[in-house]
């Protein structure tokens, strides 16, 4: 008997999807509206106007990041005064400014004063000039105090506080094998270690020496379509003196290097790059001045990086998200303004059933729309930007296919909530309104007018959450730059985001049966 | 002949609960929105690229979107329930009809953005000034941001129901004035050239609508404020004049 009743309640749960799927099918006015979502999805993907300069200026000009030890691309430029390193061995240095001007404010004026937030000064000890080598470094920063990083991603904070005259900062870089240690002083005598990390590639030989660089400063600006961001490349000077080599200097004499530094047009305005040097061992060591610009950090996307992510080429889902909120609250709202509902709650009075399986046919119709028109923007929409010469953030196959299938999700939850909207509501043109309006109007005030922290906190408890999904870039907290989501980066990682959406959508479900239950028709 | 037909069009507006929940609606929602964007910012130290009057009124935002409901439901609620057949039965002068909605709208609309940018404007001026951002009520760029922003939702009620006009179904013509609201703005961003960023900008109705709100740094702007509420109104009339061809040439 039991069974009997499961195997008939399966039944008649299969009519009624069958008989939503049916009713979605026929209306011709929704399947040409999913297609146009789709299209819009694509056709803004595809039809970009973005232009770059990458290989525009003949050969050499072509954008080509190095990569990093640990497979990141990386960005590798400063000066650079080293010699040989053979085997283990021990460099001292005492920091004794560190200097550097801020490009002036977006409304003009003269340049402000700096050292950058994160312009580097410190001992360096890397796997030769090549860039994107492994290395590790202690540093003083303008504003962050001092830090031990390594391989591009890695970053340890150690004593906080800028350099000046008056209050020096000694730093100590020591190889043993593979680890290294970073120690910092303010006498030359009493040492702190700041961290110790292993090198695993790197050689016996290694090259070591003083390093100085400025990364590009990037700050948010209002405009009329609302906040983004303006970047001007900075430039950093640091003195050091008390330069100590010990251990095996292969090398007899100082090599100077500006590594990576941009070469053509994209050089801009920079100055020359150099190192100074004044007094001479006789007179108690020589004083080093170096001037530097560039980071030896993870490459970005947005004001402070360059390049675009496959995030950008998703910028059609908010087209594609009103068409398909549209259909899905007129999947319900159609029903009740031609009276339809009473035939479809006469045949299948079970009313929580009806609403679920209206929410399924319009989750599973969204998701494969959205499925194939953020696979096809993924995969071709880069090719499209590159041909432009715009640079391209390349994405692992795992984060395309969380973005392509997040996007789909979205959607489709999108559509869901939709169709629970449109059963409390009954009304098309309210409904759509606060279904489209609660997902995309808090990603808009976030990107537009809002402060960070009230941005943030917007794009993470508002259904515009789930956009997290599209996320394809990393944020590093010692990398500064302007994180907007245009750019691919978002407050929450992408599956809370989905949760988030989820939670809203599952409420108004909730609320949408409780409705249908206990109102007439 | 308007004069009774703006009767009825008053008459079928007071008559019936939506329009007035709808216009208290977008009071409340853009002070709301405005107070909360106001009560999030704070300006330590001197300038931080904030213009108060835009930050005051960002509540037009989501104010928009329910006289956008309002308007749309003025026009495809009328095709919704076949009401349609007896107003152009009653008026057969079909320019009339559509003339006389507008002027409802456009009158019922002035009132509650007039009711929601002084609630706004007051309830920012409590907050601000104790966040470090100045608003200075009496002074000609934020009583022109006031004005125009009252401006503002009359056209995109005008907007709307000229393409609720046009398409004569609601969920429809939401989801097109829904899209030009809050797609447009967001599409054009990811285009990275800043000439061409500048150009879209003038040409979409909010984008260049909104323009009417900057009270700093008005050079940096890509269009000025009335000329940008003039590309506003430039829409408003398009769609009206299409809306107006195609219900005279049309059945309804």
């Amino acid at each position: 008997m039991a069974g009997f009743l499961r195997r008939r309640s399966r039944q008649t749960w299969h009519r009624r999807l069958r008989a939503e799927w049916t009713k979605f099918r026929t209306v011709r006015g929704w399947v040409v509206a999913m297609t146009l979502a789709a299209g819009a999805i694509v056709g803004l993907g595809l039809l970009s106007g973005q232009q770059g300069s990458c290989g525009r200026q003949g050969p050499g000009s072509e954008c080509v990041l190095p990569v990093g030890p640990e497979g990141q691309r990386v960005v590798d430029a400063f000066t650079f005064v080293h010699k040989g390193l053979d085997g283990d061995g021990t460099l001292t240095a005492r920091v004794t400014s560190l200097t550097g001007d801020l490009p002036p404010a977006s409304d003009g004026g003269p340049p402000r004063p700096g050292p950058a937030p994160w312009a580097k000064a410190g001992l360096i000890v890397k796997d030769g000039t090549r860039a994107g080598s492994t290395y590790a470094a202690v540093m003083v920063t303008g504003d962050h105090g001092v830090r031990m990083q390594h391989d591009y991603v890695h970053d340890r904070v150690g004593r906080p506080g800028a350099v000046t005259a008056s209050s020096p900062v000694w730093l100590r870089l020591t190889r043993a094998g593979p680890t290294v240690t970073g120690e910092v002083s303010t006498d030359g005598v009493r040492w702190t270690t700041v961290a110790t990390v292993e090198l695993p590639t790197l050689p016996a030989t290694a090259r070591a020496g003083l390093f100085v660089t400025s990364p590009q400063y990037a700050e948010a600006v209002s405009g009329l379509v609302g906040a983004g961001a303006m970047s001007a490349p900075t430039e950093a000077t640091a003195t050091f003196d008390h330069v100590q080599v010990t251990g095996a200097p292969a090398g007899p004499d100082w090599t100077d290097d500006a590594l990576g530094r941009p070469r053509g047009p994209a050089a801009g305005s920079l100055g020359p790059v150099g190192v100074e040097r004044t007094g001479s061992e006789a007179t108690g060591g020589v004083v080093f001045s170096i001037t530097g610009s560039g980071d030896i950090a993870p490459a970005g996307a947005g004001a402070a990086g360059m390049g675009a992510t496959i995030t950008q080429t998703l910028v059609g889902t908010f087209a594609g998200l009103i068409i398909v909120v549209v259909v899905g609250t007129g999947f319900v709202t159609a029903e009740y303004r031609r009276g339809l509902i009473r035939t479809t709650l006469a045949a299948s009075p079970h009313r929580g059933a009806v609403l679920a399986a209206k929410a399924v046919v319009a989750f599973a119709v969204t998701y494969l729309t959205g499925l194939v028109a953020a696979a096809i923007t993924v995969v071709f929409g880069p090719r499209v930007l590159r041909a432009n010469g715009v640079y391209v953030h390349p994405a692992d196959l795992a984060t395309q296919v969380r973005v392509v299938t997040g996007t789909a999700a979205l959607l489709a939850v999108a559509a869901v909530l939709a169709v629970a909207v449109g059963v409390l509501l009954r009304r098309a043109a309210g409904a759509i309104t606060i279904a489209v309006v609660g997902i995309v109007l808090p990603y808009l005030l976030a990107v537009t007018v809002l402060p960070a922290a009230a941005a943030q906190w917007l794009l993470r408890v508002t259904p515009a959450a789930a956009f997290a999904l599209q996320q394809s870039a990393v944020e590093y907290p010692q990398v500064a730059n302007v994180y907007l989501p245009v750019d691919g980066y978002f407050p929450l990682p992408p599956w809370a985001g989905l949760a988030v959406l989820v939670a809203w959508t599952v409420l108004a479900l909730a609320a949408a049966a409780v409705r249908l239950h206990r109102r007439d028709v | 002949m308007i004069g009774p037909t703006l009767r009825a069009e008053w008459t079928k507006l007071r008559t019936i609960p939506g329009p007035a929940w709808l216009l208290a609606g977008v009071v409340v929602s853009t002070i709301a929105v405005g107070s909360a964007a106001a009560a999030a910012t704070t300006c330590r130290g001197g300038a931080c690229g904030v213009d108060p009057a835009r930050l005051a009124l960002v509540g037009i935002q989501l104010g928009q979107a329910v006289v956008a409901v309002l308007a749309v439901l003025c026009m495809g609620g009328e095709y919704g329930t076949g009401l349609v057949h007896v107003t152009l039965a009653a008026t057969p002068r079909r320019m009339t009809v559509l003339a006389a909605k507008a002027s409802v709208l456009a009158a019922v609309v002035a009132g509650a953005a007039a009711l929601a940018v002084a609630g706004s404007l007051v309830v920012a001026r409590m907050i601000l000034p104790g966040h470090g951002i100045p608003l200075p009520l009496g002074d000609a760029p934020v009583l022109r941001a006031a004005a125009g922003s009252v401006l503002y939702l009359v056209l995109i009620a005008g907007l709307a129901l000229g393409i609720a006009t046009v398409v004569r179904d609601s969920a429809t013509a939401i989801g097109i004035v829904l899209a030009l609201l809050y797609a447009y703005p967001m599409v054009i961003r990811v285009v990275s050239d800043p000439a061409w960023l500048r150009r879209l900008e003038r040409l979409g109705p909010t984008t260049a609508g909104l323009a009417v709100q900057a009270t700093t740094g008005l050079d940096g702007q890509s269009i000025g404020p009335w000329r940008g509420l003039g590309v506003l109104a430039v829409w408003t009339g398009v769609a009206l004049t299409v809306g107006a061809v195609v219900l005279h040439r049309r059945d309804a």
